[in-house]
C-alpha cells in the first residue's frame, strides 16, 4: 500500500475507535449497570470460593480458591467484553440504521473489523483492571507468588483467538437480521460452559473436555491460573501458549474472510438492511 | 459528455417468506456527467432498490452497472470513493452529536479532522445549520434538520455521484427550499452527477435535467420534462407535470398485477 491510501485507512480506523467511544460515553447508563453486575458476579464468585472450607469441612487454600475463582470470573468479563462488543458491532448499526453509510464507505472491512477490535481490547483491560481493583477490596488477597508479566502475555496472545472468535460471531447478525443476536448469546453460554471458566475442565465428561480442547479460552483460563495462583512464567507455559497462537493463527484470518463471503451474500439477498 | 452511470438491464429479485418479489425487472439507465437525474415512481417500484444497487450495498442478480466506466461490483472501493447518498431516513447514531456523527463519516471516507472541520465550516451556513446545536445529540433533532446534517455528511466528501434518495420528504417548505438551493449550487460548483429520488412532481420538474418514470420495477418513460408534458397535450389540456407521473404510472400494461404486488409487498 502506498503511503496515502494507508493514511485513509489510519484515519477509518481512528474514526472507528473513536466513534466506539463517543458511544460508551453517550450510553454510560448501560455501561454502569452492566459494570456492576460484572463486580457483584465476580464478587459472588470470591465468596463461593471462600464458602468452600465450611461445605467441605475439611481445610483447604481459602486464597488458592477465591484468586481461583476470581481469574475466572474477570477473565470472563473481559471476553465477554471483547466478544459483545465486536460481535455485536452489525447489529449495532442495523439497529441505528447507520449500517448502510458505514458499509458504503471506501475502507476495508479488515480496517472496520479490527479498529472495532482495538477498541473493545483496549475498553475490556481497563475495565477488567478497575474490576480487580474493587474486588480486592472485598478479599485478602495474597498475591506475592503471583507471575503479573506472564498473566499479560498470556492475555495479549489470547486476545487474538478470542478476536477471532468474535469476528466469526459478528458474521451471524449480518445474515441474520432478526435471530442473529441470540444465536451469539447462545454460543457465548456455551464457551462459559465449555471452557472450564469455574472449574477444570477434567471434571466435565470426555466428549466435553474434547469440545473444551477446541476453545481458546480453555487455555487462556489456564495459562492465567498458572501464572497468577503458580507464579509460573510464560515461556514455561508453552503448552498453553502454542494452541492460543495456532488458533488466533486460524480464526482471525478465517474469521476475516467467511465475513467478506457473507457480506457479499448479504448484498445478494438484500439482508444487509430490511426496510425502505 | 461522459457516461456517469451506465446501467443496464439491471433485473433484482427479492425472497421474502417464500415469496419472489421482482424489485426491477431489467432496468437501462444512463446518466451523464453533470446531469440531475430524477427517477420517480409510485411507493414499492423499485427506486430504493436502483440506488442501493449503484451504491454498491446490493448486488443485481442479472445486468451490468457501471460508475465512469468501473462495474460497480468488481469495483466497489472506486465507486464508494467519488460516491456518497442522502436516504430518507437520517441514518445517525442517535445519541452521538451532529459533530460526532459527522466527524465518524469523514474518518471512514479517509478524510483528516483538519479538513473535516474546515469542510464542516464551510457547510454549516450553507446547509442552514444552527452551529450552537451542533454538539446535541442527533435524536434531539427535527427531521429537516437531520436531513441537513445528512445532506452536510455527503457534501462533505465532495462526492462525484450523489445519490439522493427522497431528500426532501418530510421537510418544511423553507426547509425543502433550502435543500433543492443546495442541490442546485453543488452542481453548479462542482458538476456532480446526480440522482434524485422524489414523490415531489415540481420538485423533480424543478431541478432535474432528465427524468425516468419507473413502475412495478420497469422504465416507463425516459425524457426532459418539459418533453414529456408536451406528450400529454393531446390528452390534457395545459397538463402539469403531476399528469404525467399519472399518465405513465397508470397506463401499465400489467395494471392487474400492480395492485398486488405495490401494495401488499410494500407492507410485507
Ligand atoms: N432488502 C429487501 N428485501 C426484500 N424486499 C425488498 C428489499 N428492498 C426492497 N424490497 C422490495 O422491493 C420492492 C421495491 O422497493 P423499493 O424500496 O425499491 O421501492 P421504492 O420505489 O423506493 O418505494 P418508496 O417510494 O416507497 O421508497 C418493494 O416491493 C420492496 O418491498
Ligand atoms: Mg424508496
Amino acid at each position: 500500500m502506498s503511503v496515502k491510501p494507508l493514511a485513509r485507512e489510519l484515519r477509518a480506523s481512528l474514526a472507528f475507535i473513536e466513534r466506539n467511544f463517543n458511544l460508551t460515553k453517550r450510553y454510560w447508563k448501560w455501561e454502569v449497570v452492566f459494570f456492576l453486575y460484572t463486580i457483584a458476579n465476580s464478587i459472588t464468585m470470591g465468596f463461593i470460593g471462600k464458602g468452600v472450607e465450611a461445605f467441605s469441612g475439611t481445610p483447604v487454600d481459602t486464597n488458592y480458591l477465591i484468586l481461583y475463582m476470581l481469574i475466572g470470573s474477570i477473565l470472563w468479563g473481559y471476553l465477554s467484553i471483547l466478544f459483545e462488543i465486536v460481535a455485536e458491532t452489525v447489529a449495532w448499526e442495523r439497529w441505528e440504521e447507520t449500517i448502510e453509510y458505514t458499509f458504503m464507505a471506501p475502507v476495508r472491512r479488515s480496517t472496520h473489523l479490527l479498529s472495532t477490535c482495538g477498541y473493545a481490547i483496549l475498553y475490556g483491560l481497563l475495565r477488567s483492571v478497575v474490576i480487580l481493583g474493587i474486588v480486592s477490596f472485598f478479599f485478602d488477597l495474597n498475591l506475592a507468588g503471583a507471575n503479573f508479566i506472564s498473566a499479560v502475555g498470556i492475555l495479549f496472545v489470547a486476545s487474538f483467538s478470542f478476536i477471532g472468535l468474535g469476528v466469526v460471531a459478528a458474521i451471524l447478525p449480518l445474515i441474520s437480521p432478526e435471530k442473529g443476536v441470540q444465536v451469539v448469546h447462545i454460543f457465548q453460554a456455551l464457551l462459559l460452559m465449555f471452557s472450564g471458566v469455574y472449574y477444570e475442565i477434567d471434571v466435565l465428561p470426555v466428549w466435553m473436555q474434547n469440545v473444551a480442547k477446541l476453545s481458546p479460552a480453555t487455555y487462556a483460563l489456564r495459562g492465567m491460573r498458572a501464572s497468577i495462583l503458580e507464579g509460573q512464567n510464560f515461556s514455561s507455559q508453552w503448552s498453553n501458549i502454542w494452541p492460543l497462537i495456532l488458533m488466533g493463527a486460524v480464526l482471525l484470518p478465517a474469521g476475516l474472510k467467511i465475513f467478506s463471503i457473507m457480506e457479499k451474500w448479504a448484498k445478494r439477498k438484500g439482508v444487509l438492511k430490511r426496510s425502505g | 459528455m461522459a457516461i456517469a452511470i451506465h446501467a443496464k438491464n439491471i433485473v433484482k429479485k427479492f425472497k421474502k417468506n417464500k415469496k419472489i418479489v421482482t424489485a426491477l425487472k431489467g432496468i437501462d439507465i444512463d446518466i451523464y456527467e453533470g446531469e440531475i437525474y430524477g427517477l420517480l415512481g409510485p411507493n414499492g417500484s423499485g427506486k430504493s432498490t436502483f440506488i442501493r444497487i449503484a451504491s454498491t450495498l446490493l448486488f443485481p442478480d442479472e445486468g451490468e452497472i457501471e460508475i465512469f466506466d468501473h462495474d460497480v461490483r468488481k469495483h466497489p472501493k472506486y465507486v464508494q470513493e467519488i460516491m456518497n447518498r442522502v436516504s430518507v431516513e437520517a441514518s445517525f447514531f442517535r445519541k452521538l452529536s451532529a459533530y460526532e456523527n459527522l466527524f465518524y463519516s469523514a474518518g471512514i471516507h479517509g478524510i483528516s479532522k483538519k479538513e473535516a472541520f474546515n469542510k464542516i465550516e464551510s457547510l454549516i451556513d450553507k446547509v442552514g445549520l444552527d452551529r450552537k446545536r451542533l454538539k446535541d445529540p442527533l435524536e434531539d433533532f427535527s427531521r429537516g434538520m437531520q436531513q441537513k446534517v445528512a445532506i452536510a455528511r455527503a457534501f462533505m466528501t465532495d462526492p462525484k455521484i450523489l445519490l439522493l434518495d427522497e431528500p426532501t420528504t418530510g421537510l418544511d417548505p423553507r426547509a425543502k427550499k433550502d435543500v433543492q438551493k443546495l442541490i442546485l449550487d453543488l452542481r453548479a460548483r462542482t458538476k456532480a452527477t446526480i440522482l434524485l429520488t422524489t414523490h415531489d412532481m415540481n420538485e423533480a420538474e424543478k431541478l432535474c435535467d432528465r427524468v425516468s418514470i419507473i413502475h412495478n420495477g420497469r422504465i416507463m418513460i425516459t425524457g426532459h420534462p418539459q418533453e414529456l408534458k408536451r406528450k400529454l397535450v393531446n390528452k390534457i389540456s395545459n397538463p402539469t407535470f403531476e399528469d404525467v407521473f399519472i399518465e405513465f404510472t397508470g397506463l401499465s400494461f400489467e395494471d392487474a398485477e400492480y395492485g398486488k404486488s405495490s401494495k401488499e409487498v410494500v407492507s410485507a
